[in-house]
C-alpha cells in the first residue's frame, strides 16, 4: 500500500487533486479497521470492567497458584500450578469481558451507527476481537513476576513456560471468539454472559467424563469421540506440557476463525431481519 | 444523489415499506413525512445499509447499497434515529473515531473537525463524556459525525428533535447551506421545518408513498389553498353575505380566536369578491390573508386516506 502511495505521489503536480483522492482511496481500506480497533482498545482504558478484569485476573491467578496449586510445597521449578488454573479463570472472566461487545451496541443503538459507517462487517468483528484479545494479552503479560519468581527460585524449562504462555493466550482467544459471537444474539449483557459461560464450559470440558459419559451411554461413540477432539482443555494441556504441536495451535486458530466467521454471518443476517 | 426504485421491506406478512420510489438530486432537500410507524425510519435504514431491502433497489451516488455497500456508505452522511453515540467516550474522542473511520486525517481532517465543532457549537463540551450531555448536545454531536466527511448525500432522521428554537434555527441554516450541492433527505414531524429547509416533500403512510411534490404543490392540494381568512370584530352580517357569493364554498369561524376563513369552490377565486364585499359593507378588518394552503391539512387527509384504504382492503 505504501508503495502504491509513493507511486501516485510522484505524478506531476498538476494532478494534485487526483493525487489526493487516489491516496484517500488507497488508504481508506486500512483506516476504518484501525478506527474501530483503537476505539475499542481505548474503551478498555476508560471503563471499569476492564480494570476489574485485569485486577481480578492477576489476583486470582496469583492466589490460585500459591494456595490451590501449592507452588512452594511441591518444590518444583515450573509454572504448572500457575497455568493449570487459567482455563477456569478465563471461563468466568472472558465472557464477562466480552458480553458487552455487541449486546451493548445493540442496546444503545450504536450498532446502527457502526454498521452504517463505511466498514465491512468482518472488519468490525475482527477489530473488536483483536482489541479485546490484545487487552487480555496485556493482562497475561503482567503475570511476568511469576516467571521471574520461578527463575529466581530454580532453573525451570523456559521453553515450556513460553509454550504455556502461548497456549494460554490462544485459549483466551478461543473463549473470546465464542463469547463475542454469542454477544451478538442479544441486547442483554446478562444473557450474553450466561450464554457464553455455558458454551465455553461445554467446549472446555468436552473431553471430560461429564460430557463424554452421557454421550457414550446413548451409544454415540463417534459423536463422543468427535466432541472430545473439540475440547479446549485437552489441547491447552498438550501445549502446556511444552509441545507446541502444529495441530493444537491450528485447533485454536480454527476455533477462533470459525466463531468469528459465525459472528460475521449472524451480524449480516440481522440486516435482513 | 439518492434514489430508490420500488424499495420494499417485508416482515413476514407485514409490509413495513412497500414499493417506495424516491429520487433526490443535489440541491434538493426532501422532507420525509408520515405518522409514526409509516416506514420513514425503515426506508432510511435501508438506504443507509443497516437493513437489507426485501425488494427493489436503493442507490447512493450511483452505488447500490446492497452490491457496493461500503462505497455507498462512504458517500453518505447519516444521522440515525435517536442520535446514538458511544456514551463512555468524550465528544472529542467520538468525533476522532468517526473521522478515522471516514478516512479523515492530518491537517485537513483536523480543520474539518474544528469547523464542525464551531458550526454546531460543541466547543464547551468537547472534553465531556457523551453520557453526561443534554439531549440537544447529543443530537448535535451525532449530527457532527454525519457531516464530518462532507458527504455528497445526507440523510438525517429527525435532526432537530430535542433542540431549542435557537439551536433548531442554527441547524436549519446549516442544512440550507449544505443543500446547495448535496442531496439531502430529512425525516421530521415538524411541518414548520419543512417550510424552513425543504424544497421537496414525500408523505409516507403504511409503508407507501402517498404524496410527493414541492411544498407549494402539496399546499395547492389543501382545502386552504386560495382560501381567504380575516379577522373582523363585527362581521356576522358580512359573513352571512359572503356565504351567498357564488364563488364561495363555505365560511368557517374559528371559535377560539374568531378568525373567519372563506373556502373557495373548486377552481374559483374568492379574494376579489370577498374584499369588495367587505369594503362595500364597511366592515373594519384587522387582518386579511390569502392562504397558500396548509401542509398539515394535506398531511392529515393523505395519511387518513391511506389508513381508510388499508382498513377497507
Amino acid at each position: 500500500m505504501l508503495g502504491a502511495r509513493v507511486k501516485v505521489a510522484c505524478v506531476d503536480d498538476k494532478d494534485s487533486m487526483a493525487r489526493v483522492t487516489a491516496a484517500a482511496t488507497l488508504e481508506s481500506h486500512g483506516r476504518p479497521f484501525a478506527g474501530v480497533f483503537l476505539r475499542e482498545l481505548h474503551g478498555y482504558l476508560v471503563t471499569p470492567v476492564a480494570w476489574l478484569f485485569s485486577v481480578i485476573f492477576l489476583l486470582a491467578a496469583g492466589a490460585l497458584t500459591f494456595y490451590l496449586g501449592a507452588f512452594f510445597e511441591r518444590g518444583q521449578a515450573d509454572l504448572d500450578p500457575f497455568f493449570r488454573f487459567h482455563p477456569w479463570l478465563y471461563l468466568v472472566l472472558v465472557p464477562a469481558l466480552a458480553m458487552r461487545l455487541w449486546a451493548e451496541e445493540r442496546r444503545s443503538g450504536t450498532l446502527e451507527l457502526l454498521l452504517t459507517l463505511p466498514i465491512h462487517a468482518w472488519q468490525a468483528v475482527l477489530a473488536k476481537f483483536l482489541a479485546a484479545w490484545a487487552f487480555i494479552g496485556c493482562a497475561l503479560a503482567l503475570t511476568f513476576p511469576m516467571w521471574l519468581t520461578v527463575n529466581y527460585l530454580g532453573q525451570p524449562d523456559n521453553g515450556v513456560i513460553l509454550a504455556s504462555y502461548i497456549g494460554s493466550f490462544l485459549m483466551a482467544g478461543a473463549f473470546l471468539a465464542i463469547s463475542e459471537c454469542l454477544s451478538v444474539l442479544t441486547r442483554s449483557q446478562v444473557i450474553a454472559f450466561i450464554l457464553a459461560l455455558a458454551v465455553c464450559f461445554l467446549f472446555l470440558v468436552a473431553g471430560d467424563p461429564l460430557v463424554q459419559q452421557p454421550l457414550l451411554a446413548l451409544g454415540s461413540q463417534r459423536i463422543a469421540g468427535a466432541l472430545s477432539e473439540l475440547s479446549l482443555l485437552t489441547h491447552f494441556q498438550a501445549i502446556a506440557r511444552g509441545v507446541l504441536d502444529f495441530g493444537d495451535v491450528a485447533f485454536f486458530v480454527l476455533t477462533i476463525v470459525f466463531w468469528l466467521a459465525a459472528n460475521v454471518l449472524i451480524l449480516d443476517a440481522r440486516r435482513g431481519g | 444523489m439518492i434514489e430508490t426504485e420500488q424499495l420494499g421491506k417485508r416482515y413476514g406478512a407485514f409490509d413495513a415499506v412497500a414499493g417506495v420510489d424516491l429520487r433526490v438530486v443535489p440541491g434538493q432537500v426532501l422532507a420525509l413525512l408520515g405518522p409514526n410507524g409509516a416506514g420513514k425510519t425503515t426506508t432510511m435504514r435501508m438506504i443507509a445499509g443497516y437493513l437489507r431491502p426485501t425488494s427493489g433497489v436503493a442507490r447512493v451516488c450511483g452505488h447500490d447499497v446492497v452490491r457496493a455497500p461500503v462505497r455507498a456508505r462512504r458517500a453518505l452522511g447519516y444521522l440515525p434515529d435517536g442520535a446514538p453515540a458511544y456514551g463512555e467516550s468524550s465528544v472529542a474522542e467520538f468525533l476522532a473515531f468517526a473521522a478515522r473511520v471516514r478516512g479523515l486525517r492530518g491537517v485537513s481532517g483536523a480543520r474539518r473537525m474544528d469547523e464542525m465543532v464551531e458550526r454546531l457549537e460543541l466547543q464547551p463540551v468537547l472534553a465531556q463524556t457523551i453520557d453526561t450531555l443534554s439531549k440537544g448536545y447529543r443530537r448535535r454531536v451525532c449530527l457532527a459525525q454525519a457531516l464530518l466527511h462532507d458527504p455528497p448525500a445526507l440523510m438525517l432522521d429527525e435532526p432537530t428533535d430535542g433542540l431549542d428554537p435557537n439551536q433548531q434555527r442554527e441547524v436549519h441554516a446549516l442544512i440550507r447551506a449544505m443543500a446547495r450541492d448535496r442531496a439531502i433527505i430529512v425525516s421530521t414531524h415538524a411541518l414548520d421545518e419543512v417550510r424552513a429547509i425543504c424544497n421537496r416533500v414525500a408523505i409516507l403512510a403504511r409503508g407507501r408513498l402517498c404524496a410527493e411534490g414541492t411544498p407549494a404543490e402539496l399546499e395547492r392540494q389543501s382545502r386552504y389553498h386560495r382560501a381567504v381568512s380575516f379577522r373582523a370584530p363585527a362581521s356576522a352580517l358580512a359573513c352571512e353575505l359572503i356565504g351567498r357569493l357564488p364563488e364561495v364554498d363555505s365560511v368557517v369561524t374559528d371559535p377560539v380566536d374568531g378568525r373567519v376563513t372563506v373556502f373557495p369552490r373548486e377552481g374559483q377565486q374568492v379574494f376579489g369578491p370577498v374584499t369588495r364585499l367587505l369594503e362595500a359593507q364597511r366592515v373594519r378588518v384587522d387582518e386579511l390573508q390569502l392562504e397558500r394552503g396548509r401542509l398539515e391539512d394535506v398531511f392529515r387527509r393523505v395519511t387518513a386516506d391511506a389508513t381508510d384504504l388499508a382498513s377497507a382492503a
